[in-house]
Parts: structure tokens; sequence; C-alpha cells
């Protein structure tokens, strides 16, 4: 499978390192949310069928993150 | 001989000979182990995987599920599609495969690769891997792919042609050469984007067009991942046999087959023929078989209302050998009517054709059934697949015209025990009626129960016979039944192809320090750290692996030892906003570390877990580095450049790994200072001038050195580094002025006992991501002032409870008894099966200092059961052992300023 890196273009997938949903973001302030609230940035996270917003990462190559979705059926990849 | 005079793709003028089961033939250049093989007469190639009944040759490609045989060194080889050159030797695979020991064939027990030394592939074996990218990917070198790629290379595209045979041409190949064929194939490699690829087989079609390639080369073979915009499946489709009692005689042979041995390679398959069809396909057979010289006793159609019901022909004036064909008996189809017997040799099977669909329904395209054609054909195509041809169900190309869906003949006395419907398996249609007796329904239960379509040959002419079967049996439709999923790989494959280069010492990359030569030439015993080779330790003279430690140990506590520290990671981070990024990565603050110091770092993933721990250095302002252990370095500099990037991308802050650009040695042991002193007589190297995590910049004669008092023993030590490129000369320098005090090089090994002793934790060893800073008793180094990943979850209930396991110390009460790691922690000493398991061994040495064995453990509640008792039950015994602290050995730490 082909990954499109936006600096370096498409490479192969072992170059990359997959950094899940892009989609979970750090409390602002971690120290005045609820146990649950944490919890579920810690723990929780999507696993649709179908497109997602993911993040990843180009380890062997420029090491910069990014973000694209990526279909789990069929693994296409589109732009976010 | 069978063989004609004339016609065929071989060279007559090229002959070779071959030994086939220790006896010598002869053949021809062209011919196949199968063509040669038939030519010379020799009907049964093996006898079958469960009956042992003799087997013949089927057909003519890739389908075969007959003639196994192994060549040289390699197995599991279809005798259709081995090509014949001269001096082969090949064997017959009888009945199932054996282990090396129980062989009894001196072929087969010679191993596959001779000799795995030096990276190189041995016995003249050799496999390796490729990369290819292109826009148009055509499988399959017949009429349809030809077609297909001359198309595609018309708009300029990067085009690969792969096909599996040694030419191209496909079933023109046994049909009769022609004009457009030789026009073509030079039209292709005119083309400069155009790549065809011979010998070649596709096997796994993935996702995105990711396809995989076997391609056979003269010993051994090329492994080909091709990247494709766009696929043509141009794959054909593989004749289908008719099923009856003792189908399996040698002599049987799909009709295509027997057309494709007289007209490619000039052998006629038998001497007198019969043919049995429910097609038109059967037509040319005939004809050209006629042709060749071949009577042609009868041909028995479907169609005409008559079947052959069975070869269990009692006249011995058949041609057959050793169980060979000798006739058929004909009925007609109502069961009522004259029996016919017919002597032969050779009867030619046709059933129709199946679209050969495999890496279509890999690459998740869904297949349906066409009532017509009595076949699966693709049904809509996944994105950017195309198929063409025969696989897409046209097959003009065979001159089928109308046929009569049929699958099996019944027998007299509806006996189902000679119907094979898989051949390599030895399944019959009995088997399946069983599992259908069981209430089996699906043909994926069945073919499991079965194991139809589960040996090398991957049920090519079987699978749909079998789905027909069930059918009739469950009295649905064919298509309802299905067929079972398609899997890579379409062929066997090598376990050699599959590695390729990447044996011996190519498997991973091996990384040596700058002071690797040293180790080796002083006798090292190296333990692999990731993908470092590290000095585990240093034998003496018949001194073995516990001696050796201890020894290393006691020179480290008690004199002075040096280590080779250059695998630990580092990592340098620069710029204005670097202290903030530290701050808010580790545990622990830097608030106050002053340029020229150093301070323990620990970090946490953001379930408060450990990650990774290591020594953060202030060089410089805004400038930094930080070390990690030596498996984590890459996890760690992700993990910092995660959160850099994607959370805090406005801090002003660079990170870049210099791991290999730094050797680190580190001279350990109260008199180190000795050996400090001479090599950098004018640093001032004492106690006050130079403390504990003080950093120091000198040289001794040219080499520019850092130096840090840091300890991983708790004795007074001094780490050294040096760029790599003078790792060696300051390791000698070391040597030279430590051996008038008898310095001594030490390895891991004793690297781990003098840190447990110390209850020095390693990340990795104690903790396995289930352990907060504050089960390992280090609730000094998490900070209270300031916010750090992690932090939040350190409130969380769970990691707050008081019956987490804690980090403890263990002594054995037997001071001998060493408890293995890994060994799990009980309360009761005869506590029965399942016992509740309170801990678990982290790690356990013997200890020279101590005088004993000694362990580090997570144990429940572990801070509250320190003075009690656990029990290790191990395989025949179990292992008391008193709770401790885990600091064995300097809890007051006085000895790193000695």
């Amino acid at each position: 499978m082909l990954i499109p890196c936006p600096w370096c273009g498409d490479r192969e997938e072992i170059e990359f390192k997959y950094g899940g949903s892009a989609q979970v973001a750090y409390p602002a302030d971690p120290a005045s949310v609820d146990d649950a609230t944490w919890a579920r940035f810690v723990f929780y996270r999507p696993n649709p069928k179908g497109k997602m917003a993911e993040r990843w990462v180009h380890t062997a190559g420029c090491r910069r993150w990014f973000n694209l979705v990526r279909d789990t059926v069929t693994h296409e990849i589109t732009p976010p | 001989m069978s063989r004609l005079a004339s016609g065929g793709r071989i060279d007559r003028t090229r002959p070779i000979h071959f030994t086939f089961d220790g006896i010598r033939y002869g053949g021809y250049d062209g011919d196949t182990l199968a063509s040669a093989l038939l030519a010379n007469d020799v009907a049964v190639i093996a006898r079958s995987v469960t009956f042992g009944r003799p087997r013949g040759i089927f057909s003519a490609g890739v389908e075969e599920p007959n003639a196994l045989v192994q060549v040289g060194n390699e197995t599991m080889l279809r005798a259709t599609q081995v090509e014949l050159v001269d001096g082969l030797e090949a064997i017959g695979l009888n009945g199932r495969g054996r282990l090396l020991l129980d062989s009894p064939s001196p072929l087969a027990v010679s191993p596959i690769f001779p000799s795995p030394s030096g990276g190189g592939q041995g016995g003249g074996t050799r496999y390796d891997k490729i990369y290819a990218h292109c826009e148009v990917l055509v499988i399959g070198g017949g009429r349809a792919g030809i077609t297909a790629a001359l198309d595609a290379a018309q708009t300029g595209d990067r085009v690969i042609l792969v096909d599996e045979q040694g030419e191209l041409g496909g079933r023109l190949l046994s049909a009769g050469w022609n004009d457009w064929l030789t026009a073509s194939i030079a039209t292709l490699g005119s083309v400069p984007d155009v790549r065809v690829l011979s010998r070649a087989t596709a096997f796994g079609h993935y996702d995105q067009n990711l396809v995989l390639i076997a391609q056979r080369l003269e010993n051994g073979g090329r492994l080909w991942q091709v990247q494709a915009k766009r696929v043509v499946l141009a794959t054909g489709a593989h004749e289908r046999p008719l099923i009856f009692a003792n189908n399996d005689r040698p002599g049987i042979m799909l009709a295509g087959a027997a057309r494709t041995y007289v007209n490619r390679y000039g052998v006629a398959p038998g001497k007198r023929a019969v043919i049995f069809t429910n097609n038109d396909s059967t037509d040319v057979v005939a004809a050209d078989l006629k042709r060749a010289g071949v009577t042609i006793e009868a041909v028995v159609d479907i169609r005409a209302g008559e079947a052959v019901v069975d070869t269990d022909f009692p006249s011995p004036s058949g041609g057959g050998q050793g169980g060979g064909l000798q006739g058929v008996t004909v009925t007609p189809l109502t069961g009522n009517g004259p029996r016919r017997e017919i002597g032969c040799d050779l009867l030619c099977v046709s059933g129709g054709f199946n679209p050969a669909l495999h890496l279509f329904s890999q690459a998740q395209g869904r297949l349906r059934y066409d009532e017509g054609l009595a076949c699966f054909v693709p049904g809509a195509p996944p994105p950017n697949v195309d198929v063409v041809g025969a696989a897409a169900g046209d097959l003009s190309g065979r001159g089928q015209g109308t046929m009569m869906p049929y699958w099996v003949v019944p027998s007299d006395g509806q006996q189902w025990s000679t119907h094979f419907v898989d051949l390599e398996r030895d399944v019959t249609v009995a088997d399946v009626r069983r599992a259908l007796g069981t209430g089996m329904r699906s043909v994926e239960h069945v073919k499991r129960f079965t194991t139809i379509g589960t040996g090398s040959d991957q049920g090519k002419t079987a699978g749909i016979n079998e789905t027909a079967i069930i059918a009739a049996q469950l009295g649905q439709p064919v298509g309802a039944v299905g067929v079972t999923t398609f899997r890579p790989p379409y062929v066997p494959i090598s376990f050699g192809l599959m590695a390729g280069r990447n044996r011996g010492d190519l498997f991973d990359p091996i990384r040596l320090t700058a002071i690797h030569t040293w180790h080796v030439a002083h006798g090292a015993v190296f333990e692999n750290v990731g993908q470092w080779k590290r000095p585990w330790y240093f034998p003496g003279e018949d001194e073995d692996m516990d001696s050796a430690v201890l020894r290393e140990c006691r020179a480290a506590r008690e004199n002075v030892a040096v280590m080779d520290v250059s695998t630990l990671g580092k990592i340098e981070i620069q710029g204005p906003d670097a202290l903030e990024f530290l701050n808010r990565i580790y545990t622990n603050s830097f608030d106050t570390l002053k340029i020229g110091s150093c301070r323990y770092g620990l970090m946490c993933k953001a379930d408060g877990m450990v990650l990774d721990d290591g020594v953060v250095m202030h060089l410089d302002t805004d400038r930094w580095l930080a070390t990690t252990t030596t498996g984590g370095a890459a996890a760690v500099l992700d993990w910092m450049e995660e959160w850099l990037q994607n959370e805090w991308p406005n801090l002003r802050v660079r990170l870049t790994s210099v791991t290999d650009q730094w050797a680190g040695i580190a001279v350990v042991g109260p008199r180190s200072r000795n050996v400090i002193h001479s090599l950098f007589p004018h640093l001032a190297s004492g106690p006050d001038s130079f403390p504990f995590m003080a950093i120091r910049e000198a040289e001794t004669g040219a080499i520019p050195v850092r130096l840090h008092r840091i300890t991983f023993s708790g004795e007074l030590a001094y780490e050294l580094w040096t760029p790599s490129w003078y790792g060696l000369a300051l390791w000698e320098a070391v040597m030279v002025a430590g051996e008038p005090l008898g310095i001594t090089p030490y390895g891991t090994e004793a690297m781990h006992v003098l840190r447990a002793e110390k209850g020095y934790i390693i990340c990795g060893q104690e903790t396995d991501g289930t352990v907060t800073p504050q089960d390992l008793g280090m609730g000094w180094v998490v900070s209270k002032k300031k916010p750090f990943i992690g932090q939040r979850s350190h409130l969380r209930s769970d990691t707050t409870r008081p019956d987490r396991r804690h980090l403890v110390g263990l002594l054995p009460i037997d001071r001998d008894e060493l408890l293995p790691e890994g060994a799990q922690l009980v309360l009761e000493p005869q506590a029965s099966v399942p016992a509740r398991m309170v801990g678990h061994v982290t790690s356990s040495y013997r200890s020279a200092t101590l005088g004993r064995t000694f362990a580090l453990a997570m144990l429940q509640s572990g801070r509250e059961r320190i003075g009690g008792t656990v029990y290790a039950p191990l395989n025949g015994h179990t292992v008391e052992a008193t709770v401790t602290e885990s600091i064995f050995y300097d809890k007051e730490n006085v000895r790193r300023d000695s």
C-alpha cells in the first residue's frame, strides 16, 4: 500500500507508523476534567467501518506527522 | 516412445538427458518434465496421498493435482511446470510428506540451504526481491493479456505483463502458433515502457493493487512486489473434469491438456483414446489427436445421453501400466440400456471451464454463477481492476459451444468411494456426502471436513465440482452454495523466496559500536539489544558465565571496571522552548538544572504508565541532550515528535537523534578517579570540583571528551563521551590508563546485577506498560508543581488504589536458589490451583556483593508486605522468599562520592 506523505510523496506503507484516530483532542486543561472525561480521552477511540480520519508519521522518512482519511474496508486514502 | 516425428515447440536438435526416480530418459529443449515423461511412456508419476493409488499426469499446467515431484532440493513442484534442463534429477512424491530423517530418498534429505553462513545462499539456490511500479499490470500472457498490454502500451503508460510460462501465448501455444502472436510479441518487445516477466506467477493480489509475483529463475527465484494503478486480469480459465467411478487412473487427462501435449510438445499422450465431454471444446482435441496418429475409439457425449460410468475395466488387453487405464465402461445416462466396454489407454475428459478468478477474488471481487456457462464469472470488479478474456467468462476461444452442465456420473450400486473430487487430497464424493450427512451445509465447512481444496493445488480442478455436488445433494442452485474463499498464494511459494536475502547476517540490520572490534578481540560474548550487539560478559580462560559476571561485579565494586555504553539512545533538544518542552515530557522538572549539569528523568504515557527513563543534560543555552534506554531510542524520539508536532506546534524546539554520533565509556568503581586523573591530569576531578551529576569538557591526547558524573551502579563513576570516530582510541586510552590498577571490562549482565543491587529499574524489565512511577516507589521523581504527560492519570482511582503491585526486593530463603525471571508469586506455600497470583519476579541475579541470590519483583501491596514471605511455585518445587525493600546495597548513596 502506498501512503501519500505531504512532504515526500507516495511511499511504501512500511516507512510509516500509525498514530490512531485524528479526532481525539488532548484536553486543554487535563487537571480540570473529571475522571470520566479523562478516561474517555485516554482509553476510547473510534473504530468505524468506512472512512476514518487518522494520524500517521513518516518514521523512516521525514519524521513529520500528518493526517489523512482512510477507508477501513478498502484502504482507499483521501486527503483530510 | 510416444514422441511425434514432427511438430510442437520443442527443439529436436537439442536433446536433453534427465532422470526420473533414478532412471535415465531423454527429452528435448522446450519440454516440460511432464511432456518428456509422457514421451517416454511413463504413465505413473506418484502414488496418491491417502490411498496410495497410482496417479499420472492429469493436466498441462498450474492446475496439476497429481504429478508432484521434487527436483534437486526443491520440492512440491508440478511436473507440468518444470522446464526440462540437461542433467535434471527428479523424483515423484509419493503419499504424505515426511520429516527429513524419515525420508526414503537421499535427494530429500539434502537441506534446501546447505550453507547458512556469510549471508550467502549456499547450494547455488538464490532468491531475491524487487519492487516495481507501473500504471498497468497485465496478468496473463495469452491472447487477452497480450491485447490488453498492447492497448495500454499505446498510451505511453508503464506496462508490466506477467506470464507464468516460459514463453508468451497462453492457450495459443497449444492451439497452434499464429502470425498475430509473433507480431504482437515483437511489438511488445519494441516499446520501451513495456516489461514482460516470463516464468512469473502472480500469486497474491492485495489492497490497492499490490500484486506479489513469484518469478522462477535458474537456481532460485525473484519475488516481485508490484504496485499498479490498474490491474488487468487475463488469467484465463481452467478446464474441469467430469466425475465418475475410478476417475483417477493414469491415462485420464483433461481434454485440453491432451491437445497441448500433441500440439505444443509433439507427444501423443496415448495410442487409443476415448473422449468424454459435455461441450464442443473437445472437437478440436479429437481432430488434433487423430492427426497425431492417435486412434479415437469413441466420443462419449453427455449431450447424446451417454456417460463413462467406470474405468474398472476387466480386460488385460489394454495398454495401461501399473494400474494405468485399460478401458472404460459406457452406459446411457438413464441407466437403462446396453453397456459398452471400450479398450483405451487415454481418456480425455472435459466438463467445461472455470474462469481463473483466484486473484480477482483475493482483490475482493465478487463472483456470480452463470447458469448457461455453468461456472462462476466475475461480478462487478473492485476499483482499478479489469477482467478480460476467458477469465471474464468469454469462453468462445475455447470453442465450448453449447454445453450441458453435468458433474457426477452415478455408478452402478451407488458406490461413491472411487469418485474422486480432489485428486491431490484423495477426497471422494463419498466424503462430501458424509460431510453433508453430519449436517454441514456451508461449502466452507465441507471444505474443512473433507480437505477438498486444501492441497498445494488449492483445488483448481476440484472446487467448483465440490460446490455442484453439495448443491445437488441439498437441492439448491449451484450459485447459492457458492465457492470457498480464495486466499493467497495462488501457487505454492517457497520460504526461501519469501525470505529473499533477508537471511543469516542480512536478516536484520546489525548495529555495532565504535569499540566493537576491541570487544571481539578480547573474547566478549555478545547479546542482542534491539539491533545492537552488546558485550554480555568477558569470560576469562576456562571461566563460565556465572564466575565471569561475579568477577566483573567485584571489580566495579572494589576496584575499577569499564563498560561500553555507546548504545544508549541520545536525542539533542534545541530551541528557546526546550526547557518548557522537557518539563512537559518528563515527570520531573528541569527548571533548576544549570548548564553543565545533568539530571535523571522519567517519562510516562498519557495513561500515567512509565514509558522510558534516562539522563537529561543541560549543555548550553537552549541546548539539551536526553539519553534513552538502548532499546527505546526510536520510540522515544517518535513520542517526542508526536507531542511536539501535534499538540505543541507553538513550541520552538527541534529534535535530532545523535545516538550514533557519540561513543560512550563508563569508568566505574572506587578507583575510577585514578584512571580519570591519569587521562586528564589538568581536570579537577575531586568530589567537590567535579560533583555528582556535573558535566566537564576535556581532552586526552588529541581526543575531545565530555565527562559526566553519572552512575548506574551506585559506585563512583564517570561516563566519558567522545565523537564516535574517537571511540576506539578513547577506549584504548582508558585501558592503558587503567592497566596498572587492573581495570576490568564488563558487559551487560554485570551492569544488570550492579544496578539491581541498587534497586535501579530498567524500563521494559521492571515496567511493562502497566506500572506507574508510584508503583516503583519513585514518587520523588514526579513533580507536583508543573503539568506533564500522564499527570492526570496518576489521580485516577485505579492508579491510586493501595493494592497495586509495587516494586520490592526478594531474598530467597535458600541463598543459592536463583528465582527465574517471570516466576509468579503466591502467598500460600501449598496453594491449590488456580492460586491467586500476587506478583511476579522482574529481575533475578547472583550477587558477589551480597554473597547470595536476590531478585526484584512487582508485588501486590508490596510495600506493606516488606518483611513477609512469598512463594514462587515452580515446576516441581516451591521457592520461599522474604520480601525486602528494593534497594539491597548502599542505601545511603555514599559510594557514588567515595
